[in-house]
């Protein structure tokens, strides 16, 4: 029966009932117990944000506190996966992804073909990404581009509370190693989610929004600024198609496709960094497979190349909001109208 | 408590090391036909370090290696005949041809694969380290590591984690005195690398690497301690290689007598054969008998190398993941 609850306790929901049907699945990071050697009480935190609180009086020994030592557990977190466990691991902000992404583009994803298919990585990496917390440049990136680049992993972005849940226990039993990004201003939103266990299949785009005349093509946060903007634009007599992605790796290609076939026009919306990012990756794809039915250019909406800016006037400019989006809109739908 | 080897553990070390040695000459010799592909980095001269650590492994047991791994697999038993055709990027190599000298892995001998990127394993091992501690299985984890290695921060973290996390692990340093072309007496910060253990409240011993039994007798208490509960241990094996950081290499940097002198004096097979036929453990003509088996062997695999099909188109596509 569904619920409404938090993207943040959709997510705890997912890792508790997958720790509880399947004793693989483990779970570890930096303060995810949140009490180790000090004085207090255990399971104090459950991560920086509190993800997984409430873990480790169920599971006990299951859910481990790490040193800040991302490439060590990171690493242990991969190596534990190709020795038949299932690890959770948390990498408590993308942009630390620097310190250890060795152990994750060098090593997991790469050991199933440097090893002859012989390997099996079924480890998941949860991290939470994106701008708008005042974090500026070092705790606010959307680096899921890089991970989208790499052969080898997977990558899951949901937008929703009821995607967190399914995507999430998805990627507990994929048997190739995922990226789960959250993105830290979804943690207190709200939506319906069935209290039983359900799974998302990656590779899967969500329709949610239909419309005849533009097709946006977003994911992760940015989905929800799109429906605001396609709400606008609809009083305006502009029907816009939101596609919410899901999952950039693997990547629900004939979705787009379809909806470009019947819009001609298309807008894509993608909070990274605007060279190399799903933006440019969904607007390659398109203008090569779907030319023909193209009737005005793509347009992309994304920050400026700059890295994330600390102060609050600045960052509520570096991050696509609803205008920039209608702005785009509308001028794919005037193009040659 | 130390460590007595049988007489049968005695006769399969001095297989392993010389079915090592063997295979590394071959594929030195071979290597300058041309027809072996990519980068080799060859093992011959440290053999007694890997079979020592080895010898005390079973098939629950994890090893990580490095750049330089064909001593590794072969005493953690991967099979010969598939190291060689892998090495030639054939489809009947243990990773079919996709992975190469450098990533020659076989899981479920409980060889995690050779490594690419120096300081790769250890984190991987404490992962290895950290299922075994779940599945209460005794499962010891190694992670092999060069003097290069040892000084990058993923051994060091790693060293730290398994501490923390009190994990079944082995940090076997190999320190053979070259980081490619660069000395460790220059590149390592300490005078021995067994001294950062204490750092990281583990033990830490050093060995003479070129000596199968000292290396032996620390890795059968390390293993011990391991299996029993007792955390981590870092063990450095002081060693030499025969040949360069790569296949290729001039070695500009050795002494001109350095390898020469070294195959004389210090060679571990020869010492070991010395050690074993002078105590009537062993004799002579049975360590004899082992080194016509074993030339048979590599011969044979390096003739099925040769021979064996390349992979096919196909193969390019496949195995990138489970599913997609």
């Amino acid at each position: 029966m569904a619920r409404k609850i938090t993207y943040q306790q959709a997510i705890n929901e997912a890792l508790s009932q997958e720790m509880a049907r399947d004793p693989s699945v483990i779970v570890m990071g930096e303060d995810n117990v949140g009490g180790m050697g000090a004085d207090g009480e255990k399971d104090a935190w459950g991560g920086v944000l509190g993800v997984t609180k409430g873990l480790y009086p169920k599971y006990g020994d299951r859910v481990m506190d790490t040193p800040i030592t991302e490439s060590a557990f990171i690493g242990a977190a991969i190596g534990a996966a190709t020795c038949g466990m299932r690890p959770v691991a948390e990498l408590m902000f993308i942009d630390f992804m620097g310190v250890c992404f060795d152990q994750i583009y060098n090593q997991a994803a790469k050991f199933r073909y440097m090893f002859g298919g012989k390997a099996k990585t079924p480890v998941v990496i949860r991290t939470m990404y994106g701008a708008g917390f005042r974090a500026a440049a070092q705790h606010s990136q959307c680096l899921y581009p890089l991970f989208t680049h790499i052969p080898g992993l997977k990558v899951v972005m949901p937008s929703t509370p009821y995607d967190a849940k399914g995507l999430l226990i998805q990627s507990i039993r994929d048997n190739d190693p995922v990226i789960f990004c959250e993105h830290k201003l979804l943690y207190t939103l709200e939506g319906d989610v069935p209290e039983e266990i359900y799974t998302v299949p990656f590779g899967e785009a969500n329709v949610v929004r239909e419309g005849k005349d533009v097709t946006i093509v977003t994911l992760g946060r940015m989905v929800h600024i799109c429906m605001e903007a396609a709400g606008n634009l609809a009083k305006k007599g502009v029907q816009c198609e939101v596609i919410d992605l899901r999952t950039t790796s693997p990547m629900d290609v004939d979705t787009i496709l379809e909806s470009v076939e019947k819009t001609g026009r298309l807008v894509v919306v993608d909070e990274a960094s605007p060279r190399c990012n799903i933006a440019t990756d969904v607007s390659a794809i398109v203008a090569q497979k779907a030319f023909s039915a193209l009737r005005a250019p793509i347009e992309m909406v994304t920050p400026p190349h700059t890295p994330v800016p600390f102060s609050d006037v600045l960052e509520d400019l570096y991050v696509p909001n609803a205008a920039k989006i209608e702005s785009a809109v509308v001028a794919v739908k005037g193009y040659r109208e | 408590m130390t460590t007595q080897p049988s007489r049968e553990d005695l006769l399969k070390a001095y297989r392993m090391m010389k079915t090592i040695r063997e295979f590394e000459e071959r594929v030195h010799i071979e290597f300058a036909t041309g027809e072996i592909p990519g980068f080799v980095h060859l093992y011959a001269g440290e053999e007694a370090s890997a079979t020592g650590i080895c010898m005390h492994l079973n098939d629950n047991d994890k090893i990580a290696s490095t750049h330089r791994g064909h001593g590794h697999c072969i005493a953690k038993g991967v099979e010969v005949h598939g190291m060689m055709a892998e090495i030639y990027g054939k489809k009947t190599g243990t990773c079919g041809g996709k992975g190469g000298s450098m990533h020659i892995a076989d899981l479920d001998m409980g060889m995690m694969g050779a490594n690419g990127i120096v300081g790769g394993g250890p984190p991987l091992i404490c992962g290895a380290g950290l299922a075994a501690k779940f599945k209460k299985n005794q499962g010891v984890a190694v992670a092999f590591v060069g003097d290069g290695g040892s000084n990058q921060g993923t051994t060091l973290e790693s060293l730290n984690l398994a501490t923390v996390w009190h994990l079944p692990c082995i940090f076997v340093i190999e320190n053979n005195g070259y980081a490619e072309a660069t000395s460790s007496k220059w590149s390592v910060s300490c005078k021995d690398i067994a001294e950062r253990a204490q750092g990281f409240g583990m033990p830490g011993v050093m060995v003479d690497g070129h000596d199968f039994f000292a290396v032996y007798e620390a890795a059968g208490e390390a293993v011990r301690r391991a299996r029993k509960g007792g955390g981590p241990t870092l063990i450095e094996c002081k060693l030499n290689r025969y040949y360069g950081h790569f296949e290729g290499d001039a070695q500009t940097y050795r002494g001109p007598d350095e390898v020469k002198k070294l195959r004389e004096t210090r060679d571990c097979l020869k010492n070991f054969a010395r050690k074993v036929t002078a105590a009537d453990l062993v004799k002579q003509s049975e360590l004899e008998a082992i080194d016509k088996d074993v030339v048979a062997l590599i011969d044979d695999a390096l003739a099925k190398a040769k021979a064996a099909p390349k992979p096919g188109p196909k193969d390019l596509l496949t195995d990138v993941y489970v599913s997609y």
